[in-house]
């Protein structure tokens, strides 16, 4: 029977509890938000917090998908669900949604949230990939107030991000650009499981070249984006040969660890065929060629 | 620590820790034993009740987390003696052999049907994937949810025809 270590429960009712509480209680306290990536950590003791703050509550104050002119406000608590049937997501930035339809299953995605995810860093995990290619922007409220940091600021290592420990993850705001596109290619062993590797790619066209690229892989050990093949493509027109190379230097700038996913070599190769493809995706729908 | 569940319509209050996971405290707490306990990992989805009507694994879900959300379990599709639709379709069907994943299956059937009465073959095979057969009985479940389509309780059908 897997059962966490004993922790002391309190739960949040707003933002400013949920901080009030992870002031008073101190850098042993840890927010739960759906549970599907802490939970499972603490029960094969991988987590332990002294105290845990539940914050289900706040899932109606921070779930939320919000249009501005040349933004979209993703709340930290929006659920997996959410981001899926967003019809926004899906005609503006369809990298969430095909991130979405191949990460874990409708069950899980019921309850796991995009903050909780991001905040989990797993290094399998899918949106932080998502959100560095897109250039995402992430709100952190803390006692002296908000911040916001790119995914390079965010993103600090395996299960290690810019959020202090008496700061929350507000909401991650993505970028509207026209003429651009994006997309997510993933290969997992299963329906639902963790990757083996993926990439994701969104692109902005302008009078016929790559105006802006980014790309970012999960799971092979990948910098936060892959910025040596965006470098390589950015200001090319994008054609077979562009962004076949772009695709090999992402493909040798990562570096997978052989596990019980497949090897070293395995992966390697998948994430330049991965890259390869959502990159082609990306400006096939920049060029409104592809849904 | 006091927690306070609703479950199938009744509030049912127990002095438990914090970490004690729902699928314990239906099972253990409450003596409700048709939620099943199986891989422990959130994969295979045999502990899958609803929410709030959505399903989730309470094998990943504290107790503590559920106080203030209606759960319903499996206990609670059959209303005075008149099987959901679903359970009936699981019968008619042959929906089960070993019985292990059922209730489950059964429960993640009920909130797609409330969601989409008329799902197609693929988004019952969808609204099913989180959750697994040993059996490898699919075939079977996905004829038993459709039969359960087909043949709504009269209460759904006179509560849709007055929506409609």
């Amino acid at each position: 029977m897997q059962v966490p270590a004993p922790f002391e429960y309190e739960r949040a009712t707003s933002v400013d509890h949920a901080l009030a509480l992870l002031q008073q209680l101190g850098p042993e306290a840890r927010l739960l938000a759906g549970g599907y990536s802490l939970l499972p950590m603490m029960k094969l003791r991988l987590a332990a917090p002294e105290y845990l703050i539940d914050i289900d509550a706040l899932a109606a104050e921070l779930g939320y998908i919000r249009e501005a002119v040349d933004r979209v406000h993703i709340g930290a608590m929006t659920r997996h669900r959410e981001l899926l049937e967003s019809e926004l997501l899906a005609s503006r930035l369809p990298i969430f949604t095909d991130a979405e339809r191949v990460i874990a299953d409708p069950v899980v995605r019921n309850r796991g949230t995009i903050g909780g995810a991001l905040c989990q860093a797993d290094p399998a995990e899918d949106l932080s990939a998502v959100c560095a290619a897109v250039g995402a922007q992430m709100l952190i409220r803390g006692p002296g107030g908000e911040r916001t940091v790119t995914m390079q600021e965010f993103h600090r290592g395996p299960y290690e991000t810019a959020v202090g420990p008496e700061e929350i993850l507000i909401e991650v705001v993505v970028p509207l650009r026209s003429d651009s596109g994006s997309a997510y290619e993933k290969v997992e062993r299963r329906v639902g499981d963790w990757a083996v590797a993926a990439a994701g790619a969104a692109v902005t066209l302008s009078g016929g070249t790559i105006e802006r690229v980014g790309i970012a892989l999960a799971a092979v050990g990948a910098g936060v984006t892959s910025s040596e093949a965006e470098q390589a493509l950015t200001g090319k027109t994008p054609s077979d040969e562009s962004l076949s190379e772009a695709a090999r230097i992402a493909a040798e700038n990562c570096s997978p660890a052989t596990d019980q996913r497949g090897s070293a070599e395995y992966k390697r190769h998948a994430a330049g065929v991965l890259t390869e493809r959502a990159l082609r995706r990306a400006v096939a729908r920049a060029l409104g060629e592809e849904a | 620590m006091q927690v306070t569940v609703s479950v199938n319509g009744e509030e049912h209050t127990r002095d438990v820790e914090p970490r004690m996971l729902l699928v314990h405290f239906l099972r253990d707490e409450l003596g409700m034993t048709g939620t099943h306990w199986g891989c422990d990992t959130s994969n295979c989805g045999t502990c899958v009740v609803l929410m709030d009507g959505e399903p989730v694994k309470s094998c990943t879900l504290l107790a503590a987390t559920a106080a203030g959300h209606e759960v319903t379990t499996v206990e609670g599709l059959e209303v005075d003696g008149q099987l959901d639709p679903v359970q009936q379709g699981f019968t008619e069907m042959h929906g089960l052999q070993c019985g292990f994943c059922t209730p489950g299956m059964m429960l993640t059937a009920r909130a797609l049907l409330n969601r989409n009465p008329n799902p197609s073959d693929e988004e019952i095979r969808e609204a099913i994937s989180g959750q697994i057969c040993r059996c490898t009985g699919y075939a079977t479940i996905v004829r038993s949810i459709r039969w359960a389509a087909e043949h709504p309780a009269p209460a759904q059908q006179s509560s849709e025809e007055v929506t409609a």
